[in-house]
């Protein structure tokens, strides 16, 4: 079970490049908003046409613009779960769940209702409207429908965008164990590094309409390779950097920090996690120092924004974050020495 | 007291209106798919009998329709029918006076339709045709509803173009609101009364059931107005 994409689309401004190869598994379409990603999802699902390139699921081709196939969403068995999941507003529960079954007799029709509506616990509901339900049980009717149609790869479009974050986490749960059945694959699709990296293995990341390629959470998380996968997997301080050696200098900072293995000639970009700026005393390896410029009270953390001593004017800057406790027990410095550990040094291209 | 004047009117009046809901609601959903010059140029085409006199109406329909002008000729010529001065030819005036106001509110309320229902649809599998008529029109019902009763209280106010291409013959083409001008040309003031009356409380009654059908819509939504649910 496997689904190919490889489409190119031009509207107006903006340039949609997309290519990754999903098998039977969670894949995540990761990017931050406007970059493409539901575009992505409306061309698979056959809503909107690409100018060039081809998708192809399970030996299926939906869509080959050299061959001229382009087929109508109803032929494609594409599930495609809408961020305002989309149920039928003038239709109840029931009504809105018997549109996803295409076929099969009155009787027939009528068991599999009540089997989806066992599975999926919305007995009771049947006769509701779709206003009447919280936004828990409406997900939970769009998940059915979809499933009822039985289609060989699910979509995902950001599916917990329209709910509060305290209901996230359950839903999160009960999401994943509705989709543990399905065979096929499932398109993810997200800005919420947390919620990739509880649900998925692989991640394709889109940058202003293009693929970057696509990779492990491993991957992402430890060695992303460009900016717009490091900035997407959460790190917080990207500068321009120079290979030196084995090392890089930041000319935005006036550093030169040890990255202890050589360094690739097409590294352009530096990043360092916030939580990986560390508090060292005078004289460490990789130590530079700095004046705390802002301090900023997170839930569990403290956001220190610091300025190294030899930055440029207009130079961004250093993010540090910590436990709270740990900048209490620092008492209010007015400057720090500060390192980072050669392999916490994210080098991009 | 004759009751012909009535009985024409609504004839006039629903057989014009069946014929300008379907015309309107397939002109609203087609010419909103179209490029925008093409849209913006039939827009203006279909609203102008909106903003006409509906003399003006009437002479245009003469100039098309009369036994010596281009269609109106072929037709007598091959069919042998005169579409002037009959009880239909005042559906010709009406429906064109009505089409906007039906076609603007179906295009009002097509454009509030949120599109992800009819892609939703279609990725389920439902036919195009299903969605229009299960999905599309229900959830535009209120607009649609609205549109078309309008559209049938403007059908019986028709007096301009009918009044021109249909004409005033008791029992033949007489309508309520031809037959209220000939009696006060007439100086009957006491029955012209009546025929206002009648008019009067038709109007009132349409006008009172779209303000119904507004108020059904949030019972069937499910006691919840809409957008706070």
């Amino acid at each position: 079970m496997s689904l190919l994409v490889e489409i190119e689309k031009q509207l107006g401004n903006f340039h949609l490049d997309v290519r990754f190869q999903a098998e039977t598994e969670t894949l995540a379409l990761l990017g931050a908003s406007g970059c493409g990603k539901s575009m992505t999802l409306k061309c698979i699902a056959g809503i909107m046409a690409p100018d060039r390139g081809r998708i192809v699921l399970n030996d299926r081709v939906l869509f080959d613009s050299e061959a001229g196939i382009d087929l109508p969403p109803q032929q494609r068995r594409v599930g495609y779960l809408f961020q305002n999941y989309a149920l039928f507003p003038t239709m109840t529960v029931e009504k809105n769940i018997l549109c996803g079954i295409r076929s099969g007799s009155k009787a027939e029709k009528a068991a599999a209702l009540s089997a989806t509506l066992h599975r999926f616990r919305l007995e009771g509901l049947e006769k509701r409207y779709p206003a009447q339900l919280s936004g828990g049980q409406q997900q939970r009717v769009a998940l059915a429908r979809i499933l009822c149609s039985q289609p060989e790869v699910i979509l995902l479009d950001e599916p917990f965008s329209a709910l509060d974050s305290y209901l996230k986490w359950d839903l999160e749960l009960k999401l994943s164990d509705f989709l543990e059945n399905f065979s096929g694959p499932i398109l993810w699709v997200s800005h919420d590094r947390g919620e990739v990296f509880r649900n998925c293995k692989r991640v394709c990341v889109l940058d202003q309409g293009a693929s970057q390629g696509t990779f492990t959470l491993r991957q992402l998380f430890h060695e992303p390779e460009t900016e717009a996968a490091a900035r997407l997997s959460g790190c917080k301080n990207i500068v321009e950097a120079v290979p030196a050696g084995s090392a890089v200098t930041l000319p935005a900072w006036g550093l030169t920090l040890s990255c202890g293995k050589p360094v690739p000639a097409d590294i352009c970009q530096a990043g360092i996690r916030a939580r990986h700026v560390m508090t060292v005393s005078e004289g460490t390896p990789n130590a530079f120092y700095c004046t705390v410029e802002r301090v900023i009270q997170d839930v569990f953390t403290t956001i220190v924004l610091l300025r190294p001593e030899g930055a440029a004017d207009g130079a961004p800057l250093l993010r540090m974050e910590l436990e709270r406790d740990d900048w209490r027990r620092l008492n209010r410095p007015e400057g720090l020495w500060i390192a980072v550990q050669p392999r916490d040094i994210l080098l991009l291209k | 007291m004759d009751l012909f004047p009535l009985w024409n009117s609504l004839r006039v009046a629903a057989i014009s209106t069946v014929i300008v809901f379907f015309a309107g609601i397939f002109a609203a959903y087609y010419i909103a798919r179209l490029p925008r010059l093409v849209k913006g140029v039939l827009d203006v085409v279909l609203t102008l009998p909106l903003v006409l006199p509906p003399t003006v109406i009437g002479y245009l329909l003469l100039r098309l329709l009369g036994p010596k002008r281009i269609l109106g000729a072929w037709l007598l010529r091959h069919f042998g029918v005169k579409v002037v001065m009959t009880w239909w030819s005042a559906i010709f005036a009406t429906a064109v006076v009505i089409f906007p106001l039906m076609y603007r509110t179906a295009r009002g309320a097509f454009e509030s339709f949120d599109e992800t229902l009819a892609y939703s649809g279609q990725t389920l599998g439902l036919s195009n045709a299903y969605i229009f008529w299960h999905i599309r029109m229900p959830c535009c019902r209120q607009g649609i509803l609205a549109g078309t009763v309008l559209a049938f209280a403007r059908a019986l106010g028709e007096y301009g173009a009918t009044s021109m291409i249909a004409g005033y013959t008791p029992g033949k083409t007489a309508t309520i609101s031809t037959t209220v001008y000939q009696l006060w040309q007439t100086s009957n003031d006491a029955l012209a009364m009546k025929w206002v009356m009648v008019n009067l409380s038709i109007s009132a009654v349409v006008l009172l059931t779209v303000n119904m059908l507004e108020r059904r819509d949030f019972l069937v939504s499910g006691g919840k107005r809409r957008g706070t649910a």
